[in-house]
């Protein structure tokens, strides 16, 4: 099939969901069976598209002008190509483990959620593949509107609260600051195609705009998507978690926020250029930003005894560091920083399953009652141990390899207190994850004063797992943190094209992942 | 026999629903005069779409009025720009119709209904006929039609104070319309002739006369007024607020945008943009009280709790973002203005009938009592959220579009701290709109949102044939931002 079809299969298919959805609403069973087929033929409809993508092609599709000279198109580069394979991947799970969740805990509207799911699918999906920033304005925003009725999806005040947080701030951010930039941008450059080496370069050379100006714009953009969660504007993630766990799972480990920092990634490279950024290093003092924000979510994640809400700082963290590559601009930094993009939804992902499955199997959120809990699901926490290991970026977890990355690229740009901060969070990330799993089996259910002389033998009797539908993809997400680890030096090749310069690029025509340095 | 009626396509536009209003008095009865209008009013709508059809393609289409040639008689003139309003308005008027039977039953005395059906045709007459003709005098004798059956329809409202809205409406209204005429008087001392291409052709373009300042003062205060420009536009929450649902949707998606309509003629037909833009700082001027009006209404708008009153005041706001694409005069920026003239009608219309939705449910527009509704009237509930989005220019929404060409527009100009302020404006947007999500959703159902049904499918339909409007022309601009632009570029090209 021709990778332009692809292109448009990949992006209909969850369309087609929707209408699949809404139709078979009343029969749970048909109506869910079609998520999970859809969700099935998407992932594999991306990973056909990857195998051009990966091999070097570039595969394009217009669906026409939405205004003159402003095109809804789509070109798939490798970034994007990764970030849709790990989005739909991970939708296959999601989807068993949200019909496992929803209707384990007997939740209202299953419908609707699912239709919004598979909405916000697309819109991660259509940004992934973006050929223009419009187009990702587009899906920005199309994305933040179908997550809504998800996030407040209990209707309760609670939720009420939590989806204006959500939606006030990505929507202030994204039209006051995101908007701008893009017109900005736009009106310097005189187009908003993303391309190798940038398009700003003509404008900084003509002296349109300033050092000041570029520093500026770069600001406007990084703290415009607010969905990167950058310190100030990261009150919405805690916020969101007011969700169903599949939400929070999906699209506040991978979806929504990792359209977020792939977006600030993809602008970096294809709108400034890495060379630009690194030469005139206007983009350090968001560096900063993101060194500070990563630190202190390590930090503030630490006081929270809600599990998902300590997850959700620890996301915050998470991001930054993603951002903090995409600002150093370096080769390797950005590498890192897609990797972790990678790396982090898998591990956070799995954290969040665990903490859903928690909840389901025995209605726990806080830290504190979780002692011994580790005896009644094993599976769960070893789970949750391994996607840690990922997180904090200890081998064998996938995670080691992208903050190896992003610790060289702030070494590369002596940049040394930012590679301070990398460790800190780094030890801060063992604190607070790792006594979770280790109280879970350690110590002794508070209540029960009999844990002591539970015999060895009955361990497997104790087990109350979640339903089954829970903990098989959380094991498989788990597995594949750790496989993750051994699949770095992959995902490595596939990213070094994005990386290089736009002068390399015009030496080597069509350049492939073999072009080394 | 076909061709016959092709040529007078610009009269019929006219005569249909003029003829029509007296017939629906002498039928005497409302589902009879109903029956009339709605049939009239589709006629119109494939009047307007045949000329802008052909205006598209064969240019400007010109009629004598009785055959008497223009400087002696009156001459129609429909151009892509009028082509353009003309279709829209003919066709929310048709919608409306289509929306207002149960409405209109549950809120107008039925004694009442021939008459409520035979003025709304002639303020249809008038709004199109203000579109359609090119002489300055007739548009201000359609003025005064559209005007004065306005004020009619206004003071049908339910309470007392509709009429008191009516009156003050009136009152404003007259000084507006007196000063056109003044404005039109003076403009016709100085260049003897009423027809706007003669007005234009005669009239000094540069540094004119006192005269011709005067006058052209007295038609932009006159035509402000009209426009519910702020400072000027008290008269609008009051009627908008307390006139019948049905009304406020025709009124609020038309009226003023075919006032704008009029003063775009103004300055790109007549005065030329030169003349109000670098001899005289309109532009300047314009730029000011849009932004003064889009800050300071949109915040009225979020402490209101009686809806109808709140979608008021983002009129008045919505207004300024048209005149801040005219005050550009760039093709883009203009397009922009006449593209947004377009969406924001789908977008008030569909909202408006929402209300009407809600109204005929829940008996009442106070937000306390529409908390909960969301629940029982998901439907219509839905129709505010994809509405209201619209309003605040997310993409895949119309708002989004005009939002975009404005915003594009402003940075061409090199005006970036303008583009600043209309990004921070439509937050504003989201938070009076957002108010009436959560009530509708989140909050505890009132007694009366417990009790509610689903709106009708009779009023529910035309509801979502705006409100998908909204969503089809934030995707598909072909027929929205293309003849806008067209339209733009037509009269930025006919400047002289």
């Amino acid at each position: 099939m021709a990778p332009e079809t692809l292109i448009g299969i990949s992006l209909g298919l969850p369309l087609v969901a929707v209408v699949l959805v809404v139709l078979f609403g009343r029969m749970p069973n048909l109506r869910d069976g079609c998520s999970g087929v859809v969700a099935g033929l998407v992932f594999i409809s991306t990973v056909w598209l990857s195998t051009t993508v990966f091999s070097g092609g570039r595969p394009q599709w217009s669906l026409g002008e939405m205004l003159p000279g402003f095109e809804i198109a789509f070109r798939v580069e490798p970034l994007g190509m990764l970030f849709a394979l790990v989005a739909a991947g991970l939708w296959i799970l999601t989807t068993a483990y949200a019909v496992g969740y929803m209707r384990g805990h007997h939740e209202q509207h299953q419908t609707r959620f699912f239709v919004c799911f598979a909405i916000a699918i697309f819109a991660a999906l259509a940004a992934a593949f973006s050929a223009n920033l419009f187009t990702l304005f587009v899906a920005y925003e199309l994305m933040t509107i179908s997550t809504y009725p998800l996030v407040t999806h209990h209707g309760t005040r609670e939720a009420c609260r939590g989806g204006r947080v959500y939606l006030g701030i990505l929507l202030s951010t994204s039209i006051g600051l995101f908007m701008l930039a893009i017109v900005w941008t736009w009106s310097l450059a005189g187009t908003l195609d993303f391309r190798i080496g940038g398009i700003l370069s003509e404008a900084v050379a003509s002296g349109r705009i300033s050092q000041t100006g570029l520093g500026i714009l770069i600001g406007l953009f990084t703290f415009g998507i607010g969905k990167a969660a950058l310190m100030p504007f990261h009150r919405w993630l805690p916020a969101a978690m007011v969700a169903p766990t599949p939400v929070s799972a999906l699209l506040h480990a991978v979806a929504v926020v990792k359209v977020g920092v792939f977006s600030v990634l993809k602008i970096c490279i294809y709108i400034f250029g890495l060379e630009l950024l690194r030469e005139s290093g206007v983009s350090l003092y968001l560096a900063y930003v993101a060194g500070f924000t990563l630190v202190v979510a390590s930090l503030v994640a630490m006081t929270k005894d809600n599990l998902k809400a300590r997850l959700a700082y620890s996301t915050i963290g998470q991001l930054a560091y993603i951002t903090l590559g995409a600002m150093l601009a370096t080769p390797n930094s950005v590498i890192g920083g897609g990797m972790h993009i990678a790396m982090h939804a898998v591990g956070k992902i799995t954290l969040f399953f665990c903490a859903g499955a928690i909840y389901v199997a025995a209605h726990k959120k806080n830290i504190s009652e979780l002692d011994g809990l580790g005896r009644k699901m094993p599976l769960t926490f070893a789970a949750f141990l391994i996607a840690s290991v990922s997180i904090i970026g200890l081998p064998p977890g996938g995670g080691a390899w992208s903050k190896w990355f992003l610790a060289i690229g702030t070494v590369e740009t002596h940049q040394y207190w930012l590679t301070a901060a990398l460790m800190v969070s780094s030890l801060l990330n063992i604190a607070y994850l790792v006594p979770i799993p280790i109280r879970a089996f350690m110590k002794s259910p508070s209540s029960s004063t009999d844990g002591e002389t539970t015999a060895k033998s009955s361990w497997f009797s104790e087990m109350q797992e979640a339903p089954l539908l829970c903990v098989v993809p959380l094991c498989i997400t788990a597995i594949g943190s750790v496989a993750l680890f051994f699949a770095a030096q992959w995902i490595y090749e596939i990213l070094l094209p994005v990386t290089e310069s736009a002068s390399a690029m015009m030496n080597i025509p069509g350049s492939t992942p073999g072009a080394t340095k | 026999m076909i061709d016959a009626i092709d040529s007078h396509l610009a009269i019929l536009l006219i005569v249909l629903p003029l003829m029509a209003a007296p017939i629906c008095v002498l039928l005497g009865n409302g589902r009879a005069a109903y029956t009339l209008a709605l049939l009239v009013s589709i006629l119109t709508f494939a009047c307007s779409v045949t000329m802008l059809d052909e205006a598209l393609e064969h240019g400007v289409i010109y009629y004598d009025l009785g055959n008497w040639h223009p400087p002696y008689g009156i001459e129609y003139r429909v151009d892509v720009f009028s082509g353009f309003v003309l279709t829209f308005v003919s066709g929310i008027g048709a919608a409306v119709l289509l929306y207002a039977p149960m409405s209109v039953r549950d809120e107008i005395p039925a004694s009442k209904h021939y008459l409520f059906y035979a003025t709304y045709l002639l303020c249809l007459t008038g709004l199109l006929g203000m579109c359609v003709t090119g002489d300055l005098f007739n548009v201000f004798v359609f003025l005064e039609i559209s005007s004065l059956s306005s004020y009619a329809l206004i003071s049908l409202g339910k309470t007392r104070r509709a009429p008191l809205a009516a009156f003050q409406y009136l009152i404003l209204g007259s000084i507006g319309a007196t000063f056109i005429l003044i404005g039109i008087g003076l403009l016709y001392q100085m260049t003897g002739a009423l027809n706007m291409d003669e007005i234009a052709a005669r009239v000094p373009h540069e540094d004119g006369p006192r005269t011709v300042l005067v006058a052209f003062a007295f038609l932009t205060v006159g035509l402000c007024i009209k426009m519910a420009v702020f400072p000027v536009h008290t008269w609008l929450p009051n009627a908008y607020t307390y006139a019948p649902s049905v009304v406020t949707c025709f009124i609020a998606a038309t009226s003023t945008k075919v006032s704008v309509y009029v003063f775009v003629r103004l300055i790109y037909g007549i005065i030329s943009p030169g003349f109000a833009f670098n001899f005289l700082p309109l532009d300047t001027e314009l730029m000011f009280f849009s932004l003064a009006g889009i800050f300071i209404a949109s915040t009225a708008a979020i402490y209101q709790d009686n809806i109808k009153r709140m979608l008021a005041y983002s009129s008045v706001a919505q207004v300024g973002y048209m005149l801040l694409g005219i005050s550009l005069a760039t093709p883009t920026g203009l397009s922009g203005g006449i593209v947004h003239m377009f969406n924001h009608a789908l977008i008030k219309g569909g909202l408006f009938m929402v209300v009407g939705c809600f109204v005929l449910r829940l008996g009442s527009v106070q937000m306390s009592d529409w908390k909960g509704a969301g629940r029982t009237m998901p439907w219509t509930a839905t129709a505010w959220v994809i509405g209201g989005l619209g309003l605040i220019g997310v993409p895949l929404t119309a708002g989004f579009i005009s939002k975009w060409l404005l915003l594009t527009s402003i940075f061409e100009a090199g005006w970036w701290p303008i583009a600043v302020l209309m990004l921070v404006s439509s937050l504003l947007a989201v938070v009076y709109i957002w108010r009436v999500v959560e009530t509708l959703f989140f909050a505890e159902p009132s007694e009366a949102a417990a009790m509610a049904t689903e709106a009708p499918l009779r009023m529910l339909i035309p509801t979502y044939l705006l409100i998908g409007g909204t969503l089809v022309f934030g995707v598909w601009t072909t027929y929205s931002a293309g003849i806008a632009h067209a339209a733009a570029i037509a009269l930025l090209g006919e400047a002289p």
